[in-house]
């Protein structure tokens, strides 16, 4: 159902210190990836609650994503740890909910991998052109 | 002076609020001796003709349980409202969704399909479904419209107060009720309960430990639970710390954890959203591996972290269906 017409909707919640960082070095060092992205800086991935990421989806994101530090680097010590157990429980709550969990995607990138940041976005993009529009999308 | 008028109404109910109303026990008849009931369809032979011809707002409060969940509902509720002062949402059901709000994991062709086809105790050769309109020699026969999706009641109309609960406690109802009939009204939206969580009037929470860590989750049914120990410190999935306080504990005073009938507390959208969250900070598991595990072993997510608030949760329903 791929649609040549669809430009996918992402919300990206990202750490400060890490992929927010990352994001910035990306565009510093102009690094090409689709601007399809809305970035939201947040202080620490672990401070995003899970309602955030369904209400993104409620109101049309067609992705969601989430970038911390890697594991060992939060500033906060364990803030990255609980965001990935967070993210795993609700991915298979959306599943369960009849919402694709690909919709949603966690990467850990740091603040000097600007070019993974590039690509994974690229890749997010990608997957969700091939998964199309969000079906809670209310009809425009 | 005449006495103030109240209805009582059921929408998708189960009969338990209405069981609750009577549990009042001798104070009912200090409710029936200070209001004049006008609608009590479990109770007493009224027609909804009788609504149809008052007044509007000539009912002082309307106390309605049940989802919504069909057109008749949908409409009893509307008349009430163009009828009454107040209305009261009462019980979990009316407030969030309740129990029948689960059904919005499905939808009314799968409903259908299993209640008069699919289950073992159905007979039904003809395949006989319920139909909007039955013609017989006699004349029309008309059933209300099932929908799809199940509602809760301020999704269909203004609401002004909420009673929690499945069903609500007796003594909340008569502090709800004492309060309205005194006119010393509440901000409108109130929640009759209280502002903090369950853990924190629970009397397991000092047992908690300062540091909650969970390895594994277990099931009611699968452990004999310590009837002094937190639940969820236990292992043992609890939705107290989502949950709004009120209750008197009743659940836990008789060993078994919240399930979350009085719904999220004030500051909270979405009570399974919440849940999750202050379930995954105690799960102790750092590698993928065991993130993996206990997340597979924690068994229909749906069912056990919106039990009671699925149609107002932020998705609502399941989606797809
Ligand atoms: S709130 Fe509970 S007791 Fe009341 S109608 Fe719903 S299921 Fe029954
Ligand atoms: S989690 Fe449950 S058992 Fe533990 S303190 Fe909270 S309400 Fe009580
Ligand atoms: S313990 Fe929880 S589920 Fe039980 S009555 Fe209280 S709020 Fe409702």
């Amino acid at each position: 159902m791929m649609n040549e017409n669809f430009e996918p909707k992402i919300v990206g919640f990202m750490c400060k210190w890490c992929t927010y960082a990352a994001a910035d070095l990306a565009g510093v060092s102009r690094l090409q990836y689709p601007p399809n992205i809305v970035p939201i800086r947040l202080m620490c991935s672990g401070g995003l609650e899970p309602s955030y990421v369904l209400k993104a989806l409620q109101e049309g994101a067609d992705g969601v994503f989430i970038g911390g530090c890697h594991f060992g680097d939060c500033h906060y010590q364990t803030g990255n740890y609980q965001t990935n157990k967070r993210i795993a429980l609700l991915k298979k709550l959306l599943e369960e909910m009849g919402i694709d969990k690909r919709r949603v995607r966690l990467e850990w990138i740091s603040a000097a991998e600007g070019v993974k940041f590039a690509h994974t976005i690229k890749e997010f993009v990608e997957e969700i052109k091939k998964l199309g529009p969000n079906p809670l999308k209310k009809e425009a | 002076m005449a006495k103030p008028k109240v209805a009582f109404y059921w929408c998708a109910s189960c009969g338990g609020c209405e069981e609750a109303v009577v549990d009042l026990a001798e104070d009912i008849l200090k409710v029936v001796e200070a209001v004049d009931i006008v609608l009590w369809p479990v109770a007493l032979d009224f027609k909804y003709k009788d609504i149809e011809a008052m007044p509007d707002k000539s009912i002082l409060v309307s106390f309605i349980n049940g989802a919504i969940r069909n057109s008749e509902q949908e409409h009893i509720a509307k008349l009430l409202r163009q009828k009454s002062q107040l209305i009261v949402a009462f019980g979990a059901c009316a407030h969030l969704g309740g129990i029948p709000g689960l059904a919005n994991v499905a939808n009314r062709k799968e409903i259908f399909e299993t209640a008069y086809k699919l289950t073992h105790t159905t007979v039904n050769p003809k395949e006989i479904f319920p139909q909007l309109v039955t013609e017989i020699p006699q004349g029309k026969l008309t059933l209300p419209e099932f929908y799809d999706t199940v509602k809760s009641l301020d999704q269909t109309i203004e609401v002004d107060y909420y009673l929690p609960g499945c069903a609500p406690p007796p003594d909340l109802i008569m502090k709800g009720v004492q309060t309205l009939l005194s006119g010393n009204l509440p901000p409108k939206g109130t929640v009759i309960a209280s502002e903090k969580a369950l853990c924190e009037t629970c009397p397991r929470n000092k047992t908690k430990p300062d540091k909650m860590v969970i390895k594994e989750i277990k099931r009611i049914h699968e452990v004999i639970a310590d009837p002094e120990k937190c639940f969820l410190a236990e292992g043992i999935i609890c939705v107290g710390p989502a949950t709004r306080g009120g209750c008197g504990e009743r659940c836990i005073n008789a060993n078994m954890p919240c399930r979350g009938c009085f719904g999220p507390t004030k500051e909270v959208i979405d009570q399974g959203a919440k849940f999750l969250s202050a379930l995954a900070s105690i799960i102790d598991a750092n590698t993928d591996e065991e993130v993996q595990k206990i997340t597979e072993s924690i068994i229909d997510p749906i069912g056990l972290f919106y039990m009671y608030s699925l149609p107002t949760s932020i998705l609502r329903r399941k989606q797809g269906v």
